[in-house]
């Protein structure tokens, strides 16, 4: 029996059981914008940058199961547009310095904006006020940068079992805490080795001692657009993902 | 009945507001292909004629504008500029973001005014806020300049290359929209 | 008691369980006045979960607060009714007379005065919640004589007790709010029946839910008991948190046997046995009277150990009810935002599917209803489908609740078989009564839609206009775009912050509107509403998102004018007031030439 496929922007994709729209998509190599996905931890579906139209109606694509015979929409004007719209929200909430940040040429929301050429943030940048802590002896934590996709949160209780952080707040108000009554990096036990360090799409989360350490032209982002880097995202087993 | 359209040469003004002159320094490196330029576009106001004021010599067509809006006096030229260019171009960060003036933006400017001409460590007896009138006030924040004037086109980077600026002008000067693509689209 | 022990006893009290967060939270605030850093950490270690996530639940909600708030906490409802009978210049008032800033803790730690979202009173506000309290109808005597009580610490069980009587203000009852059930009745009415066609009364019935979205009742019970689980959870939406809604709170203060009745039916039907009502923390003053009237029922054998004497080996079944306290977060009224916070989490709606009555509270079968929901059920499982199915139209069985407030002589709860027009409602609530005429009726609240004058023909049913019951009425004195700016204020306060569209998009839009109000709109500032709008619509994690745009859309399309008329161009404002925007150069230069001021206008050319 044939593999069960739905219908992406007029091409067959097929699919596993369990898998979502946008794992499927992905793992037959078509990029899916996306920033709060990491092919290791379970779909979050808050960053809304993989919406697609399925059957007709916008949905996120890392949140929906597959289904054979679905009609999906991913690569249109209208949605790439939305797509933009919300970086460029995203874009306006923190304070995106990239000139002055290590992540440059590895960040996905800079990458993302290069991929569907989002030239301006667009809308009045709210310049929110929000303090770095140095406190750790290894790595500097960058708030201003957070665009709240909780890979930290995650990585940190159900991989480094952890939970060093948190997200505090509501609304626009929402913001990442550490768990430490002092609030500070340096009074919890974060390693440097730890998974909620590597997993930061953008740079809030940056070891100490090695800045700008890759020369501007050898950067992850700067040879290829991201999704040429497709393969990176194909999906995984995720550890102690429910059957 | 085919003749090309008689083509006068496009007005370009240039500008730099709360800028470093890198994004300037950054066009001048589109090198010989300033000679190119020059046969498609004459210059108005920008640092390379040290003509004071656009406009005075008829209206613009295209206005390139370097840096954020950190003072009432960017705010003037701003305006200007907007009033006589047709195509108005927001050149790099800092016109595009803010960029790094714009990191001022979390500290209260009157602790800022107060900590480097009252309170810092080594400043000269009686030393004070300078009020004189010649001097633009700074703004409470600083803003990139699509918060203070319609603008029309961006371009981003820091600077944006020499290649993405040359890509963009030829690209507005034949009159198609500009694409840059991998490599000429970058932000830092 | 000292701050340790008094931590240790809310913990004890509910078995040190972290899935209890909310109601230790609230009771450790309540003992100790406010959640220091200390207290979170004791919290944590208490119930053993990771600090950081206590303190993400207790920086969630708007009623718990991590840092002192005073003595007295005075909150001003900022529904928009509240504010057409005066709120804002009462609590002006109040502000003046205590030397306080909104939102600032007087010097000596007193007092607090703030704006919170609607408190539900809005057939009776100016209203203003003092500790978590209710107090209705302020008026300028009752500021003075409140600053005074503050002022002179009295406590507030010597306030006068006639501040804090809420009104039902029924105003025309039906087969709900005129029912004559003895408690009981419908239940024996099921045990006599049995649990399968108990359940096929309810789909009998064609009962839809009441809390807007109107999902089939019976449909929903049955995909929740045929879902495999360990147990299974009854859960009573009472979390009316829609501005301009306040019929749950009459029903559980006249009818709270008929809606523990219909939860109790509804476990029978599917086999639950523990139910909980998430009551709003608005409603606080309501717990003690809903704890009284469990314990009569418990003590009638209307819960708990074999309901009406009747043994599992006999056909019956146990149940019991609890009641949670929300704290402030509209958010919360959206059923799966409700379950995580019944567990002790920030209320964040879940990603669907699955959906709660496969994995609901603590990731079992749950049903979770809306109040009137679950009081139409008890009348049903008395009284059969067939009965119930009479009343209303054929697409909308049965009767709705409407809580008619604003521009009117007599607002209050009316109850309407379905089918019923806006403007028989307006007529028998007397809108427009020597004040002109009726400009807008906004219903089910600002997630809803506002209605303009032609189309007050229009039905309240499923198939032509469905509401969750707030009925708010705007007469030709109102300026509707003032409307509209406390509602897009109400979203933007209240988006939970999980999915970027929401997050940022409502503060983008109520930063659009304040220009507007602000006198610095343009063409394109409406144009930027419905784009940032569209993007809500598609891309948003819940209905909170998809819905805050509504009232935006709703009124440029049925009153421009409305905003057009606040238009200062139509080409181009700055996003900023340029001449505000020297201000601080201005105080500390003291200059005050030409040359330190901007012209908010593009100059003109020379």
């Amino acid at each position: 029996m044939s593999e069960p496929t739905f219908t992406l922007d007029g091409r067959e994709i097929p699919f596993a059981a369990g898998q979502s729209v946008m794992q499927a998509a992905l793992a037959a190599g078509v990029f899916v914008p996306h920033l709060c996905y990491h092919p290791e931890f379970r779909p979050h579906g808050s960053c809304k940058l993989c919406t697609m139209k399925i059957n007709g109606r916008h949905a996120t694509s890392c949140t929906t199961p597959a289904a054979a015979g679905l009609e999906v929409e991913s690569d249109t004007p209208e949605i790439q547009d939305k797509r933009r719209t919300l970086l460029q929200m995203l874009l306006v909430e923190g304070n995106h310095f990239c000139p002055s940040c290590e992540k440059s040429g590895e960040c996905k929301l800079q990458a993302l904006g290069y991929e569907l050429g989002v030239l301006t943030p667009h809308f009045n940048l709210l310049y929110p006020d929000r303090p770095v802590d140095a406190s750790h002896p290894d790595v500097l934590l960058d708030f201003n940068r957070c665009i709240l996709c909780e890979l930290c949160v995650r990585a940190s209780a159900e991989v480094d079992k952890k939970s060093v952080f948190a997200l505090a707040g509501r609304g626009i108000r929402k913001h990442l805490i550490v768990n430490a009554e002092s609030g500070k990096l340096g009074d919890t036990d974060f390693a440097l080795t730890d998974k909620a360090a590597q997993v930061c799409p953008v740079g809030v989360i940056l070891p100490k001692k090695c800045g700008f350490c890759v020369p501007i032209g050898q950067r992850r982002f700067d040879a290829a657009p991201i999704s040429q880097h497709v393969d990176e995202f194909k999906p995984v087993a995720i550890p102690g993902e429910r059957a | 009945m085919n003749a090309p359209l008689p083509r006068r040469k496009l007005r370009v003004a240039t500008t730099s507001l709360a800028g470093c002159f890198g994004c300037h320094m950054s066009f001048l490196d589109i090198d010989e292909r300033l000679l190119d330029l020059l046969e498609l576009v004459e210059f108005d106001r920008s640092p390379l004629t040290d003509i004071k004021h656009c406009g005075t010599r008829g209206p613009c067509d295209i206005g390139i504008i370097e840096g954020g809006v950190c003072n009432a006096e960017n705010v003037h030229v701003l305006q200007e500029f907007r009033r006589n260019c047709k195509i108005l171009v927001a050149l790099g960060a800092c016109a595009v973001n803010g960029g790094l003036p714009a990191q001022r933006n979390h500290l209260d400017l009157r602790d800022i005014l107060a900590t480097v001409y009252q309170t810092e460590a080594g400043l000269a007896q009686g030393t004070q806020i300078p009020n004189d009138p010649e001097l633009p006030l700074p703004l409470n924040q600083v803003h990139p300049i699509h918060e203070v004037v319609k603008v029309d086109y961006f371009l981003p980077g820091c600077p944006p290359p020499a290649d993405a600026i040359w890509k963009f002008l030829t690209d507005l000067i034949a009159g198609r929209t500009p694409q840059l693509g991998h490599g000429l689209i970058h932000y830092d | 008691m000292n701050q340790h022990d008094a931590i240790q006893a809310v913990l004890a009290r509910h078995g040190n369980d972290g899935t209890r967060l909310m109601q230790i939270l609230r009771e450790t605030q309540e003992a100790l006045g406010w959640l220091a850093p200390e207290t979170l950490t004791a919290i944590a270690r208490g119930v053993n979960w990771p600090r950081a996530k206590v303190e993400g639940t207790a920086s969630f909600y708007s009623f718990f607060h991590t840092r002192p708030l005073g003595l007295y906490r005075v909150l001003w409802s900022d529904n928009i009714t509240d504010r057409m009978l005066g709120s804002v210049e009462l609590m002006q008032a109040m502000c003046q007379k205590l030397w306080l800033e909104p939102g600032r803790v007087s010097e000596d730690g007193l007092v607090s005065v703030d704006a919170t979202s609607c408190t539900g009173m809005c057939d009776q506000g100016p209203a203003v919640l003092v500790n978590y309290r209710a107090v209705t109808r302020m008026t300028p005597e009752r500021v003075d004589r409140m600053v005074e009580l503050i002022r002179s610490r009295t406590p507030l069980a010597d306030w006068p007790q006639d501040w804090f009587r809420v009104e039902d203000n029924v105003r025309r009852s039906d087969i709900l709010l005129g029912n004559d059930m003895v408690p009981g009745d419908a239940l024996r009415a099921c045990l006599a029946r049995g649990t399968e066609s108990t359940l096929n009364e309810v789909k009998a019935a064609q009962l839809r839910g009441r809390g807007g979205a109107g999902f089939t009742t019976g449909l929903k019970w049955e995909a929740c008991r045929n879902a495999p689980g360990k147990t299974r959870y009854v859960v009573c939406n009472a979390d009316e948190g829609e501005p301009g809604t306040f019929k749950d709170r009459v029903l559980l203060t006249r009818q709270p046997d008929l809606v523990f009745e219909g939860m109790t039916v509804a476990a029978y039907a599917i086999g639950a046995s523990k139910g909980y009502v998430y009551l709003r923390g608005e409603y606080r003053y309501l717990l003690e009277s809903l704890n009284s009237a469990l314990a009569r029922r418990r003590e009638a054998g209307l819960l708990g150990k074999n309901i009406l004497g009747r043994s599992g080996a006999n056909g019956g079944f146990d149940f019991d009810i609890e009641v949670h306290l929300g704290a402030g977060a509209y958010v919360c009224g959206e059923e799966s935002a409700l379950i995580e916070s019944l567990e002790g989490k920030r209320g964040v709606p879940r990603n669907r599917p699955p959906y709660p009555v496969t994995h609901g509270f603590l990731d079992q079968p749950t049903v979770v209803n809306n109040v009137e929901t679950f009081a139409a059920a008890a009348l049903i499982a008395l009284r059969g489908g067939d009965w119930y199915k009479s009343f209303g139209t054929p697409r909308s069985a049965g009767t709705k609740l409407l809580s008619v407030s604003g521009d009117c002589e007599r607002p209050g709860i009316y109850e309407y078989p379905f089918g019923v027009t806006v403007q028989q409602v307006l007529e028998e609530c007397g809108a427009g009564v020597g004040t002109g005429d009726t400009q807008a009726v906004q219903i089910s609240g600002p997630s809803g839609i506002t209605l303009g004058p032609d189309e007050f023909g229009r039905r309240i049913a499923f198939e032509d206009i469905p509401t969750a019951g707030a009925f708010m009425i705007f007469d030709l004195r109102r300026d509707i775009f003032d409307v509209v700016r406390n509602f897009i204020h109400f979203f933007a306060h209240e988006s939970c912050g999980f999915c970027t569209p929401c997050r940022v998009g409502t503060t983008l839009l109520k930063n659009l509107v304040d220009k507007i109000a602000g006198g610095h709109g343009t063409r394109s500032d409406l144009n930027e509403i419905h784009n940032i709008n569209r993007v809500l619509q598609a891309a948003a994690h819940c209905g909170l998102g998809h819905t805050a745009g509504n009232p935006l859309a709703h009124t440029l399309e049925k009153f421009r004018p409305a905003y057009e008329r606040r238009l200062k161009s139509l080409e181009f404002e700055p996003a900023f007031d340029l001449d505000a925007a020297l201000s601080q150069a201005r105080q500390m230069t003291g200059r005050d030439d030409a040359g330190a001021h901007l012209a908010n206008e593009l100059e003109t050319p020379r």
